[in-house]
Parts: structure tokens; sequence; C-alpha cells
């Protein structure tokens, strides 16, 4: 395993709102969003003129919105025509893969300042559009015509899972609890409300028109009634992430120029990418995702970094099994003792390993070729202390983690982050 | 080279072919002895061009399933929906490899009865609907 050929710094952050908009904001209006958040991060300012190149990560604008050859029509839009404008797609972690192909050629002495997009406009097609496209990024041949749909091969881990390690849907639960807490700081999620807040307004509206009042004790009690239907058992809809649609975007400089830009880079210490068959059934185990583990192997013998280094993470909680799936396989917990953590409350904001405090895919939203850039947004913001609302961790994060996963972990991209 | 030549190359197209004869059909390498399912050009071990088909026994057990309310487009056209859930699952075959089919005979409303390391056997599932060309999937029911 390499290094790094030089030092690579993250000087610039942001993203678009993320969320589902009528009337429907498309590429161009969230691309412009993220880029102009991004621009008014970087301390000393940031031109077009100062980029040599624009890498976009995109799954699919080609079914989402009949639209392909998504680079050049990105770096259009923010000026950065004639300079080279690559699509990278891995599923849901492309911009993972953007991120990270930025960083190499980077790290190659190619090029000094390189700018990341992210973004997926999904709600331009019907819902049953939405699940088709996300179930081609699975084995078309064989799995979609096993009836396997996205949150129905996670729900499939979810299964083998719970019957090796005794997980439960009461641990699941905890897991969108947490994120839906967070995602309430967020200005920018999608869904900015906790799952109390969610139960006590449809307790508000049956009280309103008079119906019977549910017997709620608590979040579990609203998530375990019909307010909560199965999507693929034992996945519930409060088991999956959104429907979104977003963009970010991410400035990464050379050390030879990053302090033009700014005093305080965040320095890009670790990568990793792993991949593993796309057909789940290809697979020597169920109950992990390889893929994670190979890319976290990497990035973490790059950095010099272990686990317990790692104070913060955003990890790819596209279903909330993927989160404790993510937990173990980065090696933060053993293989089945995630759901400890969790009950602890030790992956809260408040708890001694944050982790999502966006809010998560599951309650910021997954606009899926925008998550992993949109990740390392919330990593930069929580490294520079200014995450927004209450959401700011309250002790200074010296090296943090974002993991991205495409499909139903066929690619993964692990990067670590150091000030 | 003539289409004859190829009757017996190893191709998705001749797996499903022998799928719609009611063939669960599989990949030995003569190498290393190794089996994939579905059949594959080369062997997933070993990476030799040396596979030859096999025919399974079908009998297998769970290894992982979902009962799927809102399903692919492919399914709602057979007929499911969220009051008709179907079983979406991946069954370890006694010959080794993991294959993914739809499980029936079960109760796809109450998947707290489907338990993990049920032994199953394969049904092929003609399918019939109106607007789709007749075809046999894979599938698997308790054994």
């Amino acid at each position: 395993m390499g290094k790094l050929a030089r030092k690579v710094a993250l000087v610039g952050a942001g993203t678009s709102k993320f969320g589902q908009t009528f009337p429907l904001r498309r590429i161009p209006e969230h691309w412009t969003d993220a880029w102009l958040n991004a621009v008014a991060t970087v301390d000393n300012g940031i031109e077009p003129k100062d980029i040599e190149a624009c890498y976009v990560g995109n799954y699919s604008a080609d079914l989402f919105n009949h639209q392909g050859h998504l680079g050049p029509m990105i770096s259009s839009l923010v000026g950065l025509n004639p300079k080279p404008a690559p699509r990278f797609e891995g599923a849901c972690a492309s911009s993972g893969i953007a991120m990270r192909q930025a960083l190499i050629t980077i790290a190659s002495g190619l090029m000094d300042v390189i700018c990341v997009s992210g973004i997926e406009v999904m709600t331009e097609v019907p819902t049953v559009g939405v699940t088709d496209a996300l179930a081609t990024a699975s084995d078309v041949s064989f799995e979609y015509t096993a009836g396997a749909t996205f949150p129905g091969l996670y729900a499939a881990i979810a299964t083998a899972h719970m019957h090796k390690y005794g997980t439960t849907h009461e641990d699941l639960m905890r897991v969108a609890i947490k994120n839906h807490i967070n995602g309430k700081e967020n200005p920018y999620a999608q869904m900015q409300r906790s799952i109390k807040d969610l139960m006590e307004r449809k307790i508000a509206k049956i009280k309103g028109a008079g119906g019977e009042v549910p017997d709620w004790k608590d979040e579990f009690d609203y998530l375990k009634s019909p307010s909560n239907p199965p999507i693929a058992w034992p996945l519930h809809l409060f088991d999956c992430s959104l429907v979104t649609d977003g963009a970010a975007c991410l400035f990464l400089a050379s050390e030879d120029v990053a302090k033009k830009f700014t005093d305080n880079p965040i320095w890009i210490t670790g990568t990793g990418q792993g991949s593993a068959a796309i057909a789940m059934h290809d697979r020597s185990t169920l109950t992990a995702l390889e893929a994670t583990v190979e890319a976290s192997r990497q990035a973490y013998q790059m950095s010099g970094r272990g686990p317990k280094d790692i104070q913060i993470a955003e990890v790819h909680d596209c279903f909330t099994i993927a989160e404790i799936c993510a937990m173990e396989d980065l090696g933060f917990y053993e293989k089945g003792k995630a759901v400890e953590a969790i009950k602890n409350k030790d992956t809260y904001r408040d708890g001694v390993k944050p982790i999502n405090t966006s809010g998560g895919l599951k309650s910021k939203g997954h606009p899926v070729g925008a998550t992993g850039a949109a990740q390392a947004v919330e990593i930069f913001k929580q490294m520079r202390g200014i995450a927004e609302r209450d959401r700011q961790v309250k002790f200074d994060v010296e090296i943090a983690m974002t993991h991205n996963l495409g499909g139903s972990g066929g690619s993964c991209v692990v990067t670590i982050y150091e000030k | 080279m003539s289409e004859n030549e190829n009757e017996n190359e190893i191709t998705i197209n001749n797996y499903l072919k022998y799928l719609s004869e009611g063939k669960l059909m599989g990949s030995k390498c003569k190498i290393c002895g190794h089996v994939d399912v579905p059949a594959r050009k080369l062997c997933s071990k070993c990476i030799k061009p040396e596979n030859e088909w096999i025919e399974m026994s079908g009998k297998g057990k769970i290894a992982a399933f979902t009962s799927i309310n809102v399903g692919t487009p492919y399914f709602v056209k057979k007929g499911y929906d969220r009051k008709r859930p179907y079983v979406f699952s991946i069954i370890k075959l006694d010959e080794g490899p993991m294959v993914s089919a739809q499980l029936v005979g079960v109760d796809e409303s109450h998947p707290e009865t489907i338990k993990i390391e049920m032994p199953v056997k394969v049904k092929f599932l003609k399918v019939e609907v109106e607007g789709l060309p007749e075809k046999v999937d894979l599938g698997f029911e308790p054994a």
C-alpha cells in the first residue's frame, strides 16, 4: 500500500438544501446552490480561475433525469470549461469515488486544485422509476429478477445479522431515533424532525380530527404502529433513507497552494476503496460488507491511524442495519457488539463516538450520487467548529472519517481527515 | 462460428434456457473442482476458463430473506403489492454456492414464521403474465 506523494487538503465544502421540492429544483439549481455554499466557506475566497478540473460524482442522471454526459454540464455552470470534467459512477459511492480520484490526481502532482461535485436529482421520475433506477445498482440478471429491491437487499442482510448476532427490531429503531435527533439540527437536512416530534405531530393530528388517541408511550411504540409500515421486512419506513434531491461541492488543494485559501486546512490523510461481488449471493458473508473492511484497512494503513483514533464519523446509513454493519466493519466495534454501543448512546452527539451528526442519510437525505461528498461537508463543518444549530460536537475534532457505500456494498470508499 | 457451436457455451442465455427446462445449472471447474451457481465462464475461485455444466440437486437452506411490500416493477406486474408481499431470499445450496430466488409456499404476510436455515427445495416458477414474455424464474419452497 502506497502513500500519497504529497499532502492534500479540503479547503471548502458545502451542500444545497436537501429534499423534495415542488416545483422541482433541477440539477443546475442544486449544483449552483452547493457551489455557492462551498465558496462561502473558503476563508480567502476561491474563483474558477484557481480550479484546474471539476470531478463529478453522479449515479444515474441517465435514468433519473434522462441526462447523460453530466461532467461538462456541471462544470459549465460554474465557469470551469474548458478544463477537464470527468464523471465517476459507483452507485451511491459515486462522489466518494470522485473525491478519492481528485485526491489522487492532486497528490500525483498533476494538478493543485480540483472542485468535486456530487449530485443527484431523484424526484424528476415517479417513485416506481426511482425504485427501478436504484435496483439497477444490484445484479440485474439474478437479483432483480428474483425480486430484490434496495431495501430488500439490506433487509436480507438484516435477517442474517439478526440470526447470527441476535440484533433486534428495537436496535434498528435506535439508529433511526438517534439520526433524526441529529437531522433536526441540520438546516440542510431533508427531514428536520425527531421521531418524537413526528409522533407528537401525529397524535395532535388524530386529536384534531376527533379520532381515538393512540396509546404510544415513546418512539418505540410509534415505530411499532401502522404509522411505520413494512417496506421490506424486517425493515420498515423509518429504517430507510429518503428519496432526495441534492448536491454537494468540495474544494481540494495541494499542500503547496492550500495556504492561499485558508490558514485552517483539513488534511486528508487516508483514503481507501474496496469492492465486492455486486450480487450478494456471490459473497462469502452476508453479515459483513467486505468492501468496507478493505477500504478502511487501506485508509487506516495510509494514515497510520486505527479505529480508536477516529473521534467522529459519517457512515453510510442508507438503512438502519447499514449503520450497524459499518460500525462493526470499520473496526469501531467487534461483530455483533455495535448494538450495545447504540443502546449506551455512545454514538449520540454527546456520546464517546458520535456517528452521523449530520442526521445521516436517514434524516439528512440520500441524493445517492451526492452522498459521499455531502458526508465530507459535515466532517469539514464539525472539524472547523461551524456545524449549524445545536449540532456541533462539544470537543475539538482532530481526526474524523467518512464511509461511503455503493449499492448493497459492491463499492466502498473510506476517507480519514485530520487537522 | 455457427450458432450451434455455442450451444454448450456457459452463457446467461443458456443458463436461462436450462432454467426454462426445469434444470438449475451451475458450473464446475475441471481444475480446482469449485462450483459456481449461476453457471459462469471463469471459475470464481481460480479464474480459469475450464468450467463445465453441472446440474444442482436443488436442495438448500435459507441464508437470508425478506418479505417485500414495495416491490420492483417486474413483481408489481406479477401482481404483488403492499397487501400481497413476496419473499426474496438468498439460498445456500447443499453444493455450497448461494443463489438469489423468490421463496414461495411460505406465509409472506407473517415473515416472522420464516426461519433462516430452514431447508428448501427448488421450484421452477412459470411466469405467465399479460404483457410479459413467458419464462421460468428460479424459486424455492420449504422442503
